[in-house]
């Protein structure tokens, strides 16, 4: 199925041609030139231009192909955050049914992750506490950790602006059964994003990045 | 809609030499993007893998201690390849000892990090749990739950890195310190640390040297255990199971040869006869008369019944068989009282008995009676004699059991013992001034 593409299939910036693979991709970066570029309507504007995007260890890349549960996804953009421990990234995944997921793969412990429906209650991030439970779908959670990261870039397409971000907390929760649930406090109000902690083998993830020796 | 995606697989080079800002020696990142702290085996220092020039965190000294698994070498483990990149000692002081085990960080660029400890020869293949245990209960014995496992608690300490050595996926500082909670369910291992923002739990499974030996390829054995490992499978646990099936089957196997006894067993009564003993003719003997006992070599029983009264009889049998004279005899004193006193009634003795003789070939035989006694205000006692042949005997059975349960019993004491070596090293354990309990 062909996605379609904005009037500017060039880079405002640096003129090469810009490619969506996903119809709801609100901002993507040039390949070339790593202008983050922003769709309004169907025009592209440039919103800037990063710095050297840093490196990662991680094995995943944009156009990496696994399998969530029963659904196939590909991944069509990410995020790099620094914290205290070096760096990570959340791939923005596009399921087979065309919704967004969020593969984090801090330490290369993978977890998929979901927005939560917008009526869950989300605790402001201030008050929450290491070692405290909440409980969404009836679930208890856990807060295991809150990390405080800033970005360090964006890369390929995703279903929001990143721009004007810099700082931001996460607060990381656990359950007994691999859920996961991450608290995004860049965002007033925080975003929630409800899933789970998966295998490497699990993912079935293909096109990978290889590393030498390995 | 996902639309394909073409790009050519990119091949990540290996990680380009660095060399210590504090000495000057080479430095090879093998988890570069993940290593967030790498400690320089020439000098010590313990430098920021994070930064592109390895930023000095803390000057150290030059590493003595050498890790059994070499920094580099390649393992395979649950079927992924593994690399050895990091090494520590921790020291933990309990009652004013150090106790000093070893951790070891292996890397695999696609899945993560696998951690191995060994204390004594002791080695636990670990993992970060990416979840949380179901329960935790405290008390005077805590315990957490997982996946339906209980956990006991072990030990609560403060461990401290006391060397170091290769890269590690923390900010790592010699004399950092942890408070790490072991909770255990041979053969695995639960551990907690907790800090301020992050609380980690870690599941570790025990793991003979043999089968680390093997998964790393080293060249020589590793050094055998020392003790007992607090999650240490028990050697002994399966004894008395193992046992207790023997003695099930070997139970049933007697019951069924007692039900075999009591059915096939004849018990034929093959002479009975009432007779009255006078005082006036003790020591005189009498004769029965001669009655069969047919069939195989079997056993014989003498059911005598009197009536005592405050009295007593000494009876001598002698069970004669006819035609070869051959004699068999048995003894036996009856005494039946009663009486009143202070605290009741009371009774003493019987006023019958059986008297088994085994192994007697068929044949004619006779009994000759002679009997004796009696309180001297008695001038004559009856009894009867019954002669029964082919009689089950139970007695038997009681021994066998006995016989079963003795190694069933004594089966449970390897066990306990080395369950009581694995808490004798715990804060719960039964001498212990309870110095860690405190600390928590």
């Amino acid at each position: 199925m062909t996605v379609p593409q904005p009037h500017g299939v060039a880079c405002p910036n640096c003129g090469a041609p810009v490619r969506f693979l996903w119809a709801q991709a609100v901002q993507t970066t040039c390949a070339y030139c790593r202008s983050v570029l922003v769709r309004r309507d169907l025009d592209l504007a440039t919103l800037g231009q990063q710095a050297d995007f840093p490196a990662t260890g991680s094995p995943i890349q944009l156009g990496t192909e696994g399998q969530w549960h029963d659904q196939r996804f590909v991944v069509v953009g990410r995020i790099a955050y620094g914290w205290a421990r070096g760096k990570w990234n959340e791939w923005h995944c596009v399921l087979a049914d065309g919704t967004s997921a969020w593969l984090s793969d801090a330490q290369l412990e993978y977890a998929m992750t979901i927005t939560a429906p917008s009526d869950f209650e989300v605790p402001p991030v201030m008050q929450v506490r290491v070692g405290e439970t909440y409980f969404w779908n009836d679930s208890p959670y856990e807060v295991a950790g809150i990390t405080e990261a800033r970005y360090l870039g964006t890369e390929g397409e995703l279903p929001f602006t990143t721009w004007e971000k810099s700082a931001c907390l996460f607060i990381d929760l656990l359950n007994a059964k691999h859920g996961l649930a991450t608290i995004d406090g860049s965002d007033a109000p925080p975003m929630l994003f409800l899933g789970e902690y998966v295998t490497f083998d699990d993912l079935r993830l293909q096109n990978l990045r290889e590393f030498e020796g390995w | 809609m996902v639309a394909p995606f073409e790009t050519p697989t990119a091949r990540v080079p290996k990680a380009a030499g660095f060399n210590c800002p504090s000495c000057g020696a080479a430095i090879e990142l093998h988890a570069q993007g993940w290593a967030v702290s790498v400690v320089c085996g020439a000098c010590g220092a313990q430098l920021d893998a994070t930064d592109d020039n390895l930023k000095v965190l803390q000057y150290g000294e030059r590493v003595t201690a050498t890790p059994r698994i070499p920094l580099g070498t390649r393992g395979t483990w649950r079927g992924a390849p593994w690399e050895v990149i990091g090494f520590q000692v921790v020291t933990i002081s309990v009652e004013d000892t150090d106790y000093s085990w070893t951790e070891y960080v292996c890397f695999n660029p696609y899945r993560g990090f696998l951690y191995l400890s060994e204390y004594q020869g002791h080695w636990n293949v670990i993992e970060k749990l990416r979840r949380r245990p179901e329960r935790e209960v405290g008390g005077v014995r805590p315990s957490v739950e997982l996946n339906g496992t209980t956990f006991k608690h072990f030990q609560t300490a403060t461990a401290c890195t006391t060397a170091a050595l290769g890269e590690f996926p923390w900010e790592l500082r010699m004399g950092d310190r942890v408070v790490g909670r072991d909770f255990v369910a041979p053969p695995f291992i639960l551990s907690a640390e907790a800090s301020d923002n992050e609380t980690t739990w870690s599941l570790g499974a025990y793991t003979p040297p043999e089968v680390i030996q093997k998964a790393f390829g080293l060249p020589t054995p590793l050094m055998q255990p020392i003790g007992v490992f607090a999650n240490q499978p028990n050697p002994h646990a399966n004894t008395p199971k193992r046992l207790l099936a023997r003695f099930a089957l070997s139970l049933l196997a007697l019951v069924l040869m007692l039900v075999l006894n009591v059915t096939l067993a004849g018990n034929r009564t093959v002479f009975e006869r009432a007779f009255t003993f006078s005082r006036a003719q003790e020591e005189q003997a009498s004769v029965t008369d001669a009655f069969d006992l047919d069939g195989r070599t079997s056993n014989v029983a003498i059911d005598l019944a009197s009536d005592l009264d405050n009295d007593w009889l000494f009876l001598v049998l002698s069970l004669i068989n006819e035609t070869t004279g051959e004699t068999r005899e048995v003894t036996r004193q009856l005494s039946y009282y009663y009486g009143a006193d202070s605290d009741g009634s009371w009774t003493e003795g019987d006023k019958g008995e059986t008297v088994r003789i085994a192994s007697v070939p068929a044949g004619r035989y006779f009994v000759r009676v002679q009997a004796e006694g009696g309180e001297p205000g008695r001038a004559s006692a009856s009894y009867t004699m019954r002669i029964r042949r082919d009689v089950p005997h139970y007695g038997f059975y009681g021994i066998g059991l006995l016989a079963l349960l003795v190694p069933l019993v004594l089966s449970f004491f390897p066990a306990a013992s080395f369950e009581s070596r694995r808490w004798a090293e715990s804060d719960h354990a039964p001498t212990s001034s309870g110095h860690s309990d405190d600390d928590e």
